[in-house]
C-alpha cells in the first residue's frame, strides 16, 4: 500500500513540474528574438510550404543534404543568395519562385540572421561542458 | 519456437501487419533518398529529397507508431478472460491507416507543412488526434486500476497519455504568435518532439518488458523496486532532457543547463547496462531458440552503443559540432532501427510469428538476422565517421565549398549506400513470412 502510494506521488510530482515547466516556456518573453516583420513572416510560410529544412537546417537541425542557412544572409551577398533562389544548383530544385516569394525568402534569411549565431565556432566551450553563445551578430 | 501465445484482441495483429508493410516502404524510400548522397542531384526534378526524405521519415514514424499500438493493444488484453468486439479497435485501426496512408499520397503531391518529422498538412492532425484519443479510450477500457500492477502498465499509462499532449504541443506553430518567432517556434517543437519519442518509447519499453516476463513465465522483473526505479528516471528524462536538441538555439540557458543535468542521469542506464551484461548473455543463451528474444537481445546490444552515443551528445560543449552533421543522423536512424525496430520485431515475430505455414527456418532465419545486424553496424558507423570528418573540415577549413565536402564524404556515403542495402534485404527477409502470416490471419478472421 506505502509502495504505491510512494508511485503516485512521484508520479504525480513529476507531471506537476512537466506541467509548470512547460507554460513557463509557453508563456515566457522570448525577448532574444525580435519578432519577424510581414515579409519575413511570408518568407517563413514559403520556407515551410516548399520543405526547404528537408535539405537545410536553422540553428543545426533539419535535414543533412544541404548547409545550414540561419546566418546565410549575414555571409553572402544578396544577387548570391537570390541566384540559388531563382535557378537552383545541380542539388538543389529550381522551385520556380516568383520574385515576391524570392523577396520574402531573403527577408526571412535576414531575419534569421538576426535572432543568433549558429556557427560552432562562436561559441565559448566551458571545461564543465556547458557553452555559452553570442548573441546576434547584427541587430 | 515462440512462447504461448493467448491474445484476445486478435483484431491488433492488423495494426502489426500494416505497420510492417511501413517499414518495407521505408526502407524503399530511404534507399531512394540515399540515391541523392551518392549520384549528386538523381531524380531532382522527379522525387527530390524534400519529398523522399518525409515519405521515408514518416513511414519509418508510421511502421513505430503502427506496430506500438498492435503491440500495447494485443498484450494489454492478454489478461482478459473474454474476447470482446472489436469495434473501437477498428476505428482506430482505420482512421491511422488511412490518415498515414494518405500523407504519404499527399507527400507525393509535393503538400507540406514543412515541420520535421511530421511534414504533413496541418489538416491530417486532426485525424491522427481523432485516432489517439480513440486509442487513448481503447486503452482506458482495458486498463482497470495502477494499483499493484506492474511496471509496463504504467509506462503504456504515460506513453499513450504524453504522446497526446505533446502531440497537440507540436501543433503550437499554428498559432502565428509562435510561428513568427523562430527562437520560440523551434523551443517548443523540440520540446515536443523530444517527450513525444520519450512517450512512444514508453510503449515501446513497456511491451518489451511484458514480453520478457512472458518468455521467462514470471512477473519478478516486472514488479521490482529496480523496474520502478528505471521507468520514474525514464520519466524524468521524457519530461526533462528534451533540450539536448536545440543547444545551438539562443534560447533561454536554463534550459540548456537543465537538460544537460537531467541527460546525465543517464549515465544509470548505461551503468546498469555494464553491470548487468553477464546476466543478458546467460539468458540469451538461454532463451537462444526463441526468434523474439533474439530481437530483445539485440535491442540492448543496440540501447548501449546508442546510449553511449547519446550521452556524449548530451554534453552541449560536443553537441554544438555534431549538429547538422551525420552523427545526428546516424543517431536518430541507429535508435529508430537497432532499438525500436528490433524490439518491434520482437512483438511482431511473437504474435504474428507462429504461423509454421510461414515461419523461417532457424538457419535462415539466423542468416537473416545476421545480415541485418552487421548491415546496421556498417550503416551506423559509416555516418558517425561521415559526421565527425565533416565537422571537422568545417571546423579546420572554414572557406571550404559544400560540395567539396560532400565529395570528401563520398566514400563513406558508398559504405552507407551498401549497408543500407544490405538492412533493407535482411528486414525484408524477417518481415516477409510476418506479412504473410498476418494476411491469412486477417483474411480468416
Ligand atoms: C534537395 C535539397 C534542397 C532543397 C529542397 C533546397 N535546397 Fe537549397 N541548397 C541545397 C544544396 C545541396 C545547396 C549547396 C549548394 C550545392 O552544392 O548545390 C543549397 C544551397 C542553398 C543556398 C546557398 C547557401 C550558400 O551559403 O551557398 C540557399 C540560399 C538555399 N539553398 C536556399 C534554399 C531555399 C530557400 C529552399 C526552399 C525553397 C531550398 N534551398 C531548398 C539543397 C537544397
Ligand atoms: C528500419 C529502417 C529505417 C528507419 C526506421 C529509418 C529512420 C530514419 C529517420 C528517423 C530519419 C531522420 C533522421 C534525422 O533527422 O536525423 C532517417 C533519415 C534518413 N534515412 Fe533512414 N531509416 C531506415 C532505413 C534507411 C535505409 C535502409 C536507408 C538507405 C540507405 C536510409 C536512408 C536515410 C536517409 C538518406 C535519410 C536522410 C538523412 C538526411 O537528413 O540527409 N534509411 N531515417
Amino acid at each position: 500500500m506505502r509502495d504505491h502510494q510512494l508511485k503516485v506521488v512521484v508520479f504525480t510530482v513529476l507531471t506537476v513540474l512537466f506541467l509548470c515547466y512547460s507554460f513557463v516556456l509557453y508563456f515566457k518573453d522570448y525577448q532574444e528574438t525580435v519578432p519577424a516583420d510581414a515579409l519575413a513572416q511570408k518568407g517563413k510560410d514559403i520556407w515551410q510550404q516548399k520543405n526547404c529544412g528537408s535539405c537545410h537546417q536553422l540553428y543545426g537541425l533539419g535535414g543533412h543534404l544541404g548547409p545550414d542557412l540561419t546566418n546565410v544572409y549575414g555571409k553572402r551577398e544578396q544577387p548570391y543568395i537570390e541566384a540559388f533562389l531563382r535557378t537552383g544548383t545541380t542539388v538543389m530544385p529550381n522551385f520556380h519562385l516568383s520574385d515576391s516569394e524570392i523577396n520574402a525568402l531573403i527577408a526571412f534569411f535576414k531575419y534569421t540572421n538576426t535572432t543568433g549565431v549558429a556557427d560552432p565556432r562562436s561559441f565559448t566551450k566551458h571545461l564543465d561542458g556547458t557553452i555559452s553563445q553570442q548573441s546576434s551578430s547584427v541587430r | 519456437m515462440e512462447p504461448y501465445h493467448n491474445s484476445r484482441l486478435p483484431y491488433a495483429r492488423n495494426y502489426i501487419t500494416v505497420g510492417l508493410l511501413f517499414l518495407m516502404a521505408a526502407l524503399l524510400f530511404g534507399l531512394l533518398a540515399a540515391m541523392q548522397y551518392i549520384v549528386p542531384g538523381w531524380g531532382r526534378d522527379v522525387f527530390s529529397f524534400e519529398k523522399l526524405r518525409p515519405l521515408h521519415v514518416s513511414s519509418a514514424v508510421f511502421w513505430i507508431l503502427m506496430a506500438a499500438m498492435g503491440a500495447v493493444l494485443t498484450y494489454i488484453s492478454e489478461g482478459e478472460n473474454t474476447v470482446r468486439k472489436p469495434t473501437w479497435i477498428k476505428v482506430q485501426f482505420y482512421l491511422f491507416t488511412f490518415s498515414f496512408a494518405a500523407i504519404l499520397l499527399s507527400y507525393c503531391f509535393g503538400i507540406f507543412s514543412g515541420r520535421e518529422y511530421w511534414e504533413f498538412h496541418p489538416y491530417f492532425s486532426i485525424l491522427i488526434v481523432i485516432g489517439w484519443i480513440v486509442f487513448l479510450l481503447n486503452f482506458f477500457h482495458y486498463f482497470k486500476t495502477l494499483k499493484h500492477q506492474p511496471v509496463y502498465i504504467w509506462m503504456w499509462m504515460t506513453g499513450v497519455v504524453f504522446f497526446l499532449f505533446t502531440y497537440l504541443e507540436s501543433n503550437l506553430w499554428l498559432l502565428p504568435g509562435v510561428r513568427h518567432r523562430l527562437v520560440q517556434d523551434m523551443t517548443i517543437q523540440w520540446k515536443s518532439y523530444g517527450s513525444m519519442v520519450g512517450a512512444w518509447n514508453m510503449l515501446i519499453y513497456g511491451s518489451s518488458i511484458f514480453l520478457m516476463d512472458k518468455i521467462a513465465g514470471n512477473q519478478t522483473y516486472s514488479r521490482s523496486p529496480m523496474a520502478f526505479a528505471l521507468y520514474a528516471l525514464s520519466l524524468f528524462n521524457l519530461m526533462f532532457n528534451w533540450g539536448h536538441h536545440i543547444y545551438t538555439l539562443p534560447t533561454a540557458p536554463y534550459v540548456k543547463y537543465i537538460a544537460y543535468f537531467v541527460s546525465m542521469t543517464e549515465l544509470f542506464i548505461l551503468g546498469r547496462i555494464i553491470y548487468g551484461w553477464s546476466q543478458t548473455l546467460s539468458t540469451a543463451r538461454k532463451y537462444a531458440h526463441i526468434y523474439s528474444y533474439k530481437f530483445l537481445f539485440a535491442a540492448d546490444a543496440w540501447v548501449f552503443a546508442n546510449l553511449g552515443l547519446a550521452i556524449v551528445m548530451s554534453v552541449p560543449a560536443f553537441n554544438i559540432y555534431m549538429h547538422g552533421t551525420h552523427v545526428i543522423v546516424g543517431h536518430t536512424m541507429g535508435t529508430t532501427i537497432g532499438i525500436n525496430t528490433m524490439l518491434l520485431l520482437a512483438f511482431a515475430y511473437n504474435i504474428l510469428g507462429n504461423d509454421s505455414r510461414y515461419q523461417l527456418s532457424t538457419s535462415r532465419f539466423s542468416v537473416a538476422y545476421n545480415i541485418t545486424q552487421i548491415s546496421l553496424a556498417s550503416f551506423w558507423l559509416a555516418l558517425i565517421v561521415a559526421g565527425f570528418l565533416k565537422s571537422y573540415w568545417q571546423m579546420t577549413e572554414p572557406t571550404i565549398a559544400y560540395g567539396e565536402l560532400w565529395n570528401r564524404m563520398r566514400p563513406l556515403f558508398y559504405i552507407f549506400y551498401v549497408a543500407g542495402l544490405g538492412l533493407a534485404v535482411g528486414l525484408l527477409y524477417l518481415a516477409v513470412p510476418l506479412i504473410r502470416s498476418g494476411f491469412s490471419k486477417a483474411s480468416s478472421k
